[in-house]
């Protein structure tokens, strides 16, 4: 990357970005019960940004708020704290204008579910062209929209087919299309694979990073899958309960994991290569969202907590020993966590 | 090898439809030795489910066996009545399905539940079936068993669910556990833990177990032999392995190859092109042949049977030692 464009402003950027439910109870069932309101944090503090051109993966287990950032990411949900930028400037300010809000896009996991089943092909990837008014007329948008399929890999004769005349893979190349119609320069992929079996999800994968070789597209990509998100990412970010606890260079972040978080969570993935060995598994469960554990949310899970893990939060800051990652521990703080011994060896 | 616990022979599925009749399994054949972990894999649609609903007698309506048989230990068991097969079922076939809360009932505590499944099965009275249930609580790794006996599924988590299926699988010591995406619906973490109880418990008490999930993973670290699945036939049968790192049918070694590794980043990830065929679209001959890059004419017009490779056995004519011409241009 050039002097020039290391500098450039990010494309995305969430600075200390929040999103609260609240899932209290009915007001009458509150007074009977003597409850007060209860709140879930789905997005707890989250700070990143994805230089141009680049990929960004949060990656973490169900109810960690991945989607929710997604979500925030493209202004679905307004933040409830913090903020979510889009080129510097506030994202509901920037979505206010046609010609910003077409810049950004989403491709969303399950493909059955975000087709309209009684459009035609052609109608559903043409609906932003209409939309953002950049291209009018019935041969023009019909030539737009073939053109568009054939660029994801299908036939422009697809345009006047149902959606439920094809199969998963290849409605995903249809949302995907719809997506890049408006030409867009920020992309976020919420699961975009994980409705798909595996041999579809390498195509979709392959399409998708030559997409991005060939328009300079941004990614922020969404997803359970660990050995996915080594194959996309340029950097990775990982969260647990709302929060990001580690990111890093993807390259680091797999070949040196810091949080015992996402140490246990590449321990308990079963790897092809790991055939007849006993793993260790991670012990207990993600626990509730709405009411997390105190200090550190990893801490009743954690093999290094200790009297402070349990009352102090710890900050997202440079580990010791791998200044390029990002890690909220106390224990690499305090470098109990024998990173030094396991370097040396 | 000992006589098979469970023979799958030839076995044909199908669902009759106002457009003709569906055929979602065409001769599938299979073995499974006592003691035995045998992985199902394949793509959605691939009849490894199907498979496994067919073994317990659980094939939705209209689906039927049309032709086949299935065997457990010596004795037919896909032409029994309703009835006989109920007594089958949960005495010497457990099953495990992919989500708990469908498969416990919710207004009986798991308690209730497993001694109900073990008094209807084994000849214990109900104060031997209570004390069990608790043991088995306990053999799955629920704290606190003895009190959590007397608990509704509602009040259990995911993960706990899951074991809770697992000792209802396992109470009334069947031969055979059909375990069908056990861990899908479990966060990666929990999935590690419920997979080496499975594979603890099975192995404790000389259980089979056919296995059926998409995730090579799993599959790779538990099961002993792997059967991959392909538009409703077994396309390969052999020591997970050998499947795994020298699959011999093309598309087993395809599947293998398009699994994204964690172990490093790959620039391109091989793929298969296309999609598998749906089951009003079978082509004829081997139904692999439009994505197969090394098809050749009689792959076209005539279907392979699970001929011996290398190591293991696949349904593809590149490995039929009648006509090893035809293999000199792979």
């Amino acid at each position: 990357m050039s002097e020039a464009k290391a500098l450039e402003a990010p494309i995305f950027e969430a600075r200390d970005l929040s999103r609260h439910f609240d899932v209290s109870k009915p007001a009458l069932q509150r007074l009977l019960s003597r409850e007060g309101r209860r709140t879930l944090r789905a997005v707890d503090g989250v700070s990143f940004a994805i230089p141009r051109g680049t990929t960004f993966s949060l990656v973490g287990e169900s109810g960690c708020g991945k989607s929710t950032v997604a979500r925030l990411a493209v202004g679905l949900y307004p933040p409830s704290g913090g903020a979510a930028l889009f080129e510097g400037q506030d994202l509901a300010e920037a979505r206010k204008s046609v010609a910003q809000r077409r810049r950004m896009g989403m491709i969303f996991q399950d493909p059955y579910a975000s087709l309209n089943p009684r459009w035609r092909v052609s109608d559903i990837v043409a609906e932003p062209l209409r939309a953002f008014g950049i291209a009018e007329g019935a041969a023009a948008l019909r030539e737009k929209a073939g053109a568009l399929l054939r660029q994801v890999g299908l036939s422009p004769a697809d345009g006047g087919r149902y959606p439920h005349e094809f199969s998963g893979g290849q409605r995903q190349r249809i949302s995907i299309a719809r997506a890049l119609s408006s030409n867009p320069d920020f992309l976020v992929c919420d699961e975009p694979t994980s409705a798909l079996d595996v041999s579809v999800q390498a195509q979709i994968l392959n399409l998708m990073k030559g997409l991005q070789r060939d328009l300079g597209l941004t990614y922020l990509f969404i997803s359970h899958n660990l050995a996915v998100v080594r194959q996309v990412s340029d950097r990775v970010g990982v969260m647990y309960l709302g929060r990001i606890v580690e990111a890093a260079p993807a390259e680091t972040l797999f070949t040196t994991p810091r949080h015992p978080y996402t140490r246990a969570l590449m321990e308990a993935i079963p790897d092809l290569d790991m055939a007849g060995r006993e793993r260790q598994p991670v012990a207990g469960e993600v626990p509730s969202p709405i009411d997390p554990p105190s200090g550190c949310t990893f801490n009743p899970r954690c093999p290094l907590a200790n009297g402070r893990c349990r009352a102090e939060r710890p900050a997202l800051i440079p580990a010791r020993g791998t200044p390029q990652t990002l890690v909220a521990c106390h224990a690499v703080e305090e470098g109990r966590d024998g990173f030094e011994g396991r370097a040396a060896a | 090898m000992a006589a098979p616990l469970l023979e799958v022979r030839d076995l044909v599925v199908e669902f009759p439809g106002r457009r003709g009749t569906l055929r979602a399994l065409d001769k599938v054949s299979l073995d499974i030795a006592p003691g035995e972990v045998l992985g199902m894999v394949g793509e959605s649609g691939a009849g490894k489910s199907m498979t496994g609903a067919a073994i317990i007698g659980l094939l939705e309506p209209p689906g039927r066996i049309a032709g086949g048989s299935i065997s457990l230990g010596g004795q037919r068991i896909d032409n029994l009545s309703r009835r006989q097969m109920q007594r089958i079922r949960g005495k010497r076939i457990g099953a495990i399905f992919q989500d708990p809360l469908t498969t416990l009932n919710p207004l009986y505590t798991v308690g209730d539940q497993l001694a109900e499944t073990m008094r209807t099965h084994l000849d214990i009275d109900a104060a031997e079936a209570r004390r069990r249930a608790v043991g088995w609580l306990e053999a799955v790794g629920i704290p606190a068993a003895a009190d959590r006996v007397t608990a509704y599924p509602h009040q259990f988590s995911g993960g706990m669910r899951q074991r809770v299926v697992i000792a209802l699988a396992l109470c009334a010591e069947p031969e055979l556990v059909v375990a069908d995406e056990p861990t899908t619906a479990l966060d990666v973490s929990v999935q590690a833990q419920v997979i080496a109880l499975l594979r603890r418990l099975t192995r404790e008490k000389g259980t089979s177990v056919m296995l059926i999930t998409h995730d090579m993973g799993v599959i790779a670290e538990t099961a002993d032999r792997v059967a991959v699945m392909y538009a409703g036939r077994v396309a390969e049968i052999g020591p997970v392995k050998s499947v795994v790192k020298a699959a011999a049918h093309p598309y087993s070694a395809g599947l293998m190859a398009s699994i994204p590794p964690l172990s490093h980043r790959v620039d391109r990830l091989p793929q298969i092109d296309g999609a598998m065929p749906r089951l009003n679209a079978i082509p004829q001959g081997c139904a692999y042949n439009p994505r197969c890059p090394h098809v050749f004419d009689r792959c076209r017009v005539e279907r392979p049977e699970l001929l011996p490779a290398v190591e293991t056995r696949a349904a593809c004519w590149l490995f039929d030692s009648h006509a090893p011409r035809e293999r000199a241009h792979v």
